[in-house]
């Protein structure tokens, strides 16, 4: 059988996919077959905090920090309840990383606040003299792109039917006045609590700098 | 051999892969070593502003050598192999030579796209799949342009039986064509929007941990099949031309092939082990990790054992010495990964730089040196010149062998460490390292890792220059080295 399918190419490549297709038959295709079951109580993330999602990418910060709490007692003693898969029910993509150089931030936002936060990413040895992280100073002064992350909340409503109000709808009117009465005020509160005049002024200014928009992101992880 | 023995080739394709390989190789470890770098020096991260972070570099540092330095080497052998062992040259059909440049052309594209991208944070942020949806579209076209010559070379053959590295050829081309659509399934945010946000913006397919699991069926098989397969392909061509030596055996080349095919994609699992992943899916993941050795010791004793009785090319040959070190640092990495995969370890090497050092003793012992001594032995060939300098080839074979060497036991420590000091509780079960004593204590392993790395980096630099005298000033051949590569 193998010295004929050397000879003959087309059926030699069908063989190769079957073999090679035939685990993801079985070992990927069943877990599809149920959409990502929400935990009670899970709320979508507000377009504030997908816009910090995306600093999080953009900045990268899976290269170093893991979302993913094993079930280990030195992990839940030192992070907190290990994690659970509705928990990721809205995250697309998951953001789970794959490297622990800094601690994992599953559950950072129960035992952070933001302004420790702001001074963490101002200049990480000012809280944690022996830190190895760069500082995130651009951060402070980049505008967090809202209109991305608004288009990314109608998207997965839209597509998904992830349980949006009904504010969130496409068009750049409907960004503009959900903008003004939900994502700046949201902004507001987290900037004040970041204890930094230059960031609430920026927000009053209507531009949310992409420290405020992280920091709104870091602190619903819980 | 056939009369038609005589063929001509057409290697200009082949030239301009084998040219990407140099400089990728060198761009892409640059930036590796710098990196690796920062972790024991961090004012290292304040070189370009916001774009010199680790965390900004690691995705250009991971898919420039993956998608810039391996993929032009495996191209530039598969165009040289493909031709040599399916008896056609690409001087025989203007549409394929034009399909082979259209390829090139394309990837050079691909290529710049996704350096200036990844450096601007545009990013999917799937490891190893980071490019945003326009770039996953060229990427298509890419790969199906690379396809059509390919198999366009098969359909032309006058060898009507393929060689060992085509079957290779063939399952790296299918594998990762399936693996990389399914996993940068994406909609894109600017059209379901009424036109809102960045246009090249979008939100995965999956969510949480099915696109968990849908990545690291990816991730797992982006190293099966970009750093294993089509590897496999080049030393299964380049160690007996080059030793002059017939492949040991062929019915284990079969059962390793085979073998492979069915056991790699099942291991995708052992990434998520004690996530939140089914569990029947992480035990499989293990199990077949474990099973995969088989397959992949199989490759590796064929190739070792292809030079029975001719060892002593080994001292004689410094690209024979290349390719065994390289065999034998698969044997290294294929018999690590599994231990890592087994849940107990796992659970202590996962998150760790245990990982990191797997990775690199096999890419830069046995995908890299691979890479190396196939372009070094197809060089003479193409450029119809002898190799510069055997002495630089030598040189920069220790020094490398001794960069990878500092580099995975360093990481080997620093991952088993780390490992046990987030674990360690004293006598009253309390925790006892707070969580930068363990990145502290690394320091020493950093560095280490850093110079280890720096010497690596070296012998790319050797290699390059090797390489360009090569085909600018060797001594002109009068006709192509049957066996053995000369060398001055």
């Amino acid at each position: 059988m193998f010295h004929w399918l050397e000879k003959h190419p087309f059926f030699f490549a069908v063989g190769v996919f079957v073999v090679i297709a035939y685990a993801g038959l079985i070992e990927v295709l069943p877990n599809f077959m149920e959409k990502a079951r929400p935990i009670k109580g899970l709320k979508p993330y507000t377009v504030l905090e997908l816009a910090g999602k995306e600093v999080y990418k953009k900045d990268n910060c899976i290269a170093c920090h893991s979302q993913l709490i094993r079930p280990f007692k030195a992990e839940t003693d030192r992070y907190g309840q290990y994690s659970m898969s509705g928990e990721y029910a809205y995250d697309r993509p998951f953001l789970w990383g794959s490297k622990r150089t800094g601690p994992d931030l599953h559950r950072v936002g129960r035992y952070r606040t933001p302004d420790w936060h702001a001074n963490h990413m101002w200049n990480p040895k000012s809280v944690v003299p022996d830190s190895i992280m760069p500082a995130y100073k651009h951060q402070f002064t980049n505008v967090a792109d809202l209109e991305t992350a608004y288009a990314e909340a109608v998207t997965v409503k839209k597509v998904f039917n992830t349980p949006y109000g009904d504010d969130i709808k496409p068009g750049k009117a409907a960004f503009e006045k959900y903008k003004k009465e939900k994502i700046l005020p949201e902004a507001l509160k987290i900037a004040k609590a970041m204890k930094r005049d230059d960031l609430v002024k920026m927000v009053e200014s209507g531009k949310v700098p992409e420290v405020v928009a992280l920091v709104a992101y870091l602190e619903r992880l819980k | 051999m056939q009369s038609n023995a005589a063929l001509e080739y057409d290697y200009s394709i082949v030239k301009l892969f084998m040219w990407t390989t140099v400089i990728f190789g060198i761009v892409g470890m640059a930036i590796g070593v710098l990196i690796a770098s920062q972790l024991a020096f961090p004012d290292l991260n304040y070189l370009m502003g916001e774009y010199g972070t680790f965390s900004r570099l690691r995705p250009l540092h991971t898919n420039v050598v993956i998608y810039g330095f391996t993929l032009s080497g495996i191209w530039a052998s598969m165009y040289y192999v493909g031709q040599r062992v399916l008896k056609v040259s690409l001087l025989e059909s203007g549409f394929l030579r034009f399909m082979s440049k259209l390829h090139f052309l394309l990837y050079m594209i691909v290529a710049a796209l996704m350096v200036v991208t990844l450096a601007l944070g545009i990013t999917a942020s799937k490891e190893y799949a980071q490019m945003e949806w326009p770039l996953d579209i060229l990427v298509v076209l890419t790969w199906v342009v690379s396809g059509i010559a390919l198999f366009g070379m098969i359909g032309l053959r006058r060898e009507k039986t393929l060689y060992i590295s085509m079957w290779y050829y063939i399952a790296f081309f299918l594998a990762v064509a399936m693996l990389y659509l399914f996993n940068n399934m994406e909609v894109p945010t600017y059209f379901f929007s009424g036109g809102l946000g960045a246009w090249y913006h979008s939100v995965s397919m999956y969510a949480g941990t099915n696109d968990a699991l849908v990545q690291w069926w990816w991730g797992h098989n982006a190293v099966a099949f970009v750093f294993t397969v089509p590897i496999i392909a080049m030393i299964y061509y380049f160690l007996p031309k080059e030793s002059g030596q017939a492949v040991y055996s062929y019915k284990l080349s079969l059962l390793s092939f085979w073998g492979l095919m069915f056991v790699y994609l099942w291991a995708g699992g052992h990434h998520l082990i004690w996530s939140t992943v089914p569990d029947w899916m992480q035990t499989m993941g293990s199990v077949f990790s474990v099973v995969l050795i088989l397959p992949s010791w199989g490759s590796a004793i064929n190739m070792l054992l292809t030079m029975k009785g001719e060892w002593n090319q080994l001292t004689e040959n410094p690209l024979i010495k290349f390719m065994i070190l390289a065999s034998t640092f698969y044997m290294l990495s294929t018999l690590e990964g599994p231990i890592q995969s087994v849940k107990s370890v796992n659970a202590i090497a996962h998150f760790t730089d245990w990982i990191i050092g797997h990775v690199h003793d096999g890419v830069l012992g046995w995908v890299a040196f691979m890479v190396f001594a196939a372009v070094m032995h197809m060089a003479p060939r193409v450029f119809k010149r002898e190799i510069y300098s055997k002495s630089l080839l030598e040189a920069q074979f220790w020094i490398q062998t001794i960069g990878v060497v500092l580099y995975f036991s360093s990481m080997w420590i620093a991952g088993i460490t780390q490992g046990m000091m987030w674990r360690a509780v004293d006598e009253y079960g309390n925790l006892v390292y707070s969580f930068i004593d363990t990145v502290s204590v690394l320091h020493p392993y950093y560095t280490i890792r850093a110079f280890g790395g720096l010497l690596y980096l070296i012998g790319v630099f050797m290699f390059a220059w090797n390489f360009f005298k090569t085909a600018t000033a060797g001594r002109r051949l009068e006709q192509e080295p049957r066996y053995k590569s000369p060398m001055a």
